[in-house]
């Protein structure tokens, strides 16, 4: 929820951690699959700041093979959107959520009750990967109205005038493509991922984190000599998979985020 | 009727450009090449050039005396079959390939359903030295062989869309994957009047030209414009390209034909998807459903902005077809006309074939958007208790 200063609950979590000299970590899962609301309370206890949750669209154009395949599985074992959004409202989790999702799910519901429903279940955060800043008004209306704070992504093709009028739009955090590609585990850290937290820092003070191919903690300590923080999602889904995604993947996804957390403390 | 979109890329509400941030300034950068080489003379008279020599254009407007004598119906072909690579999809590629060269883009990718769109862009990578990649989904590779071995053989990659319905929708997703990682050196040639602003604008105009040929031939012949103009609606190019040359004259009727296992505006509601606001297949909850129909190039849950905009203005109507009526046009058409057409403008004949009542005694001007010979395999086997 976004206070009359305007700092929602997010931003000033992710704020605290930076003030204090921490690096912020948001692991990523797909909400819907398997055991996900323990896997949520297992990463929130291990050290993650806040949490992203997924809500799987049948045609995730961001996505790489390991988070398509994990929608696919939740919408085939019936995942959909209310029933997600109901589950997280009644979960203690710890730390803000936000919400990943794409425009058609919106749409459908209506922007104005999308953002109610996401505001009733104490979510956050919303992250529209294709809802870019030219489209972003009906939707930031209904989320500013709701006090929803919309993350917006910045990519490295955006030239510096347009990184500005996205850091001057987003809330919570600016989310920084760490590379030109979806999302998907890289075995090294892309260059890109460095140059471009860099030219956001220079032009705002909001949190900057990096996501897409951050796949292991020395990755993420890298780009963190930069950057305010790491989004971790493919890394996180993949072992959610490999586990089943039953009750085994709570404590797998536990050590994931663990050794993330020391990681980024240690420096 | 049938201008520019507005400054956000759309037509009346739909359109749009919904799709990663990534993307953005690449699309940003097409609509301002497209523009520069639009009014560039030197740019047109090229690709005209290319329509010409290499494309055999213009295609020939053909008057079906035994198929009319049969309806009851006076019916025109406009012959998009007969162009290079056998289908309409070729104007649109040819401005697409020559757009992106003059952008300094060595690599092009693009998705394909019957493989048409898939061995047009094949054909002119290999034309201008460019790389080529084609997404295309694992169900329609299995059924459209023969385009595949095509476009291998034109030098292409094809690589297999293996998520989800695994259909046209499905390689459009893939191709957006790739786009996003490879921009920088690869343009996306797009196949339909779809996708994001500025490719239903410019994908519409580089098939203008088959509207504006016909209108010219249908004055030679007819002394005016047709009563009716109908076209297959998959994505909506041959459609568009057809319906540009007559949607300012309001005497004439225009009908776009859907599948009924992929009727976007006859079935679907609007949402968002593949980077446009436009009429979607779509759940309760909006997932996208998948389409089914006899023909791959049809099989799409969606449909271009621009046709979601002529439905809900009413300047143009979208009608359903059902696969059995489809093949028996398929047959009508062969043994009438001796013309064998794609199972796509199939999808028209058979529109024109079951209102042929209410048709009597009007022209009707069907584009006949491609070629039978990829669909001859599958044919085979439904047709087997027939021929
Ligand atoms: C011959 C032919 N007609 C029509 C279509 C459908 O595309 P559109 O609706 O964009 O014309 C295709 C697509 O593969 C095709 O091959």
């Amino acid at each position: 929820m976004v206070d009359p200063a305007g700092t929602g609950a997010l931003e000033a979590a992710l704020r605290a951690r930076r003030d204090t000299g921490g690096k912020c970590l948001v692991p990523y899962l797909t909400g819907g699959l398997g055991e996900w609301l323990s896997v949520l309370q297992a990463a929130a206890a291990a050290g993650a700041d806040a949490v992203e949750v997924g809500i799987p669209f049948s045609d995730p154009v961001m996505d790489g093979p390991v988070i398509q395949e994990a929608s696919e599985l939740a919408l085939r074992a019936g995942a959909d959107p209310p029933a997600i959004l109901d589950a997280l409202g009644r979960t203690e989790v710890g730390v803000p959520t936000a919400v990943m999702t794409y425009a058609n799910l919106v749409d459908r519901a209506g922007w104005t009750r999308f953002a109610s429903s996401l505001a009733a279940a104490g979510v956050s955060g919303a992250i529209l990967p294709d809802i870019p800043l030219e489209e972003t008004g009906p939707w930031c209306a209904a989320a500013d109205a709701a006090g929803v704070e919309t993350v917006l992504l910045a990519a490295p093709t955006a030239p510096d005038d347009r990184l500005e009028r996205i850091v001057a739009r987003s809330r919570g955090f600016v989310y920084a493509v760490g590379l030109l590609g979806v999302t998907g585990e890289r075995s090294t850290l892309a260059d890109s991922a460095t140059v471009i937290a860099r030219r956001l820092k220079d032009v705002t003070d909001l949190p900057v984190l990096v996501g897409v191919g951050i796949s292991t903690p020395e990755q993420a300590v890298e780009v963190c000599e930069v950057a305010d923080g790491v989004v971790v999602g493919s890394a996180v889904v993949r072992r959610v998979l490999e586990s089943g995604a039953g009750p085994a993947s709570a404590e797998v996804v536990a050590e994931l985020v663990a050794s993330f957390r020391q990681a980024l403390d240690a420096g | 009727m049938m201008g520019e979109p507005d400054e956000t890329g759309r037509f009346g509400e739909y359109g749009g450009r919904f799709v990663p941030e990534t993307l953005v300034p690449a699309l940003i950068e097409l609509d301002r090449g497209f523009r520069e080489a639009w009014a560039d003379p030197a740019f047109r008279s090229e690709l005209d050039s290319l329509l010409a020599d290499y494309a055999g254009r213009p295609s020939p407007l053909t008057e079906c005396h035994r198929l009319s004598a049969e309806l009851g119906v006076r019916v025109l072909f406009k012959r998009e079959d007969l162009n290079h690579t056998g289908s309409h999809k070729i104007n649109n590629v040819l401005g697409q390939a020559l757009l992106a060269r003059r952008m300094g883009k060595t690599r092009l990718v693009a998705e394909t359903g019957a493989g048409q769109h898939g061995v047009a862009t094949a054909t002119a990578a290999a034309l201008l030295g460019m790389e080529c990649l084609v997404y295309m989904g694992e169900v329609d590779i299995a059924r459209q062989e023969l385009n595949v071995f095509r476009m291998r053989l034109l030098g292409a990659e094809v690589t297999p869309a293996r998520s989800g319905s695994r259909t046209l929708k499905d390689a459009v997703n893939e191709a957006m994957r790739d786009w996003v990682a490879t921009v920088e050196h690869s343009h996306y040639c797009l196949g339909s009047v779809m996708g994001p602003h500025p490719y239903p604008w410019m994908v519409r105009e580089f098939h203008r030209v088959i509207g504006s040929e016909a209108a010219v031939q249908c004055r030679t012949l007819l002394g005016g414009p047709p009563d009716v103009v109908v076209a297959c609606v998959g994505g909506g190019s041959n459609a568009a390209g057809i319906f540009s040359g007559f949607a300012e004259d309001p005497s004439v009727e225009l009908v776009g034909v859907e599948p009924a296992g992929g009727a976007a505006v006859g079935r679907g509601v609007p949402g968002i998807v593949h980077g446009m606001r436009s009429y979607l297949m779509q759940d309760e909850f909006g997932q996208v459903l998948e389409a089914h129909s006899i023909s791959a190039g049809l099989d799409y849950p969606g449909v271009g902005p621009e046709h979601s905009h002529l439905a809900s203005s009413g300047r143009a109507t979208y009608h359903q077809v059902v696969d059995a009526e489809v093949v028996d046009a398929f047959v009508l058409a062969s043994r009438t006309e001796g013309i064998i057409p794609a199972l796509e403008p199939a999808h028209a004949l058979a529109w024109v074939v079951r209102e042929r009542e209410s048709l009597s005694g009007r022209t009707v001007l069907i584009n006949m958007s491609g070629r039978g010979d990829k669909d001859v395999a599958q044919m085979m086997d439904v047709l087997a208790d027939r021929i």
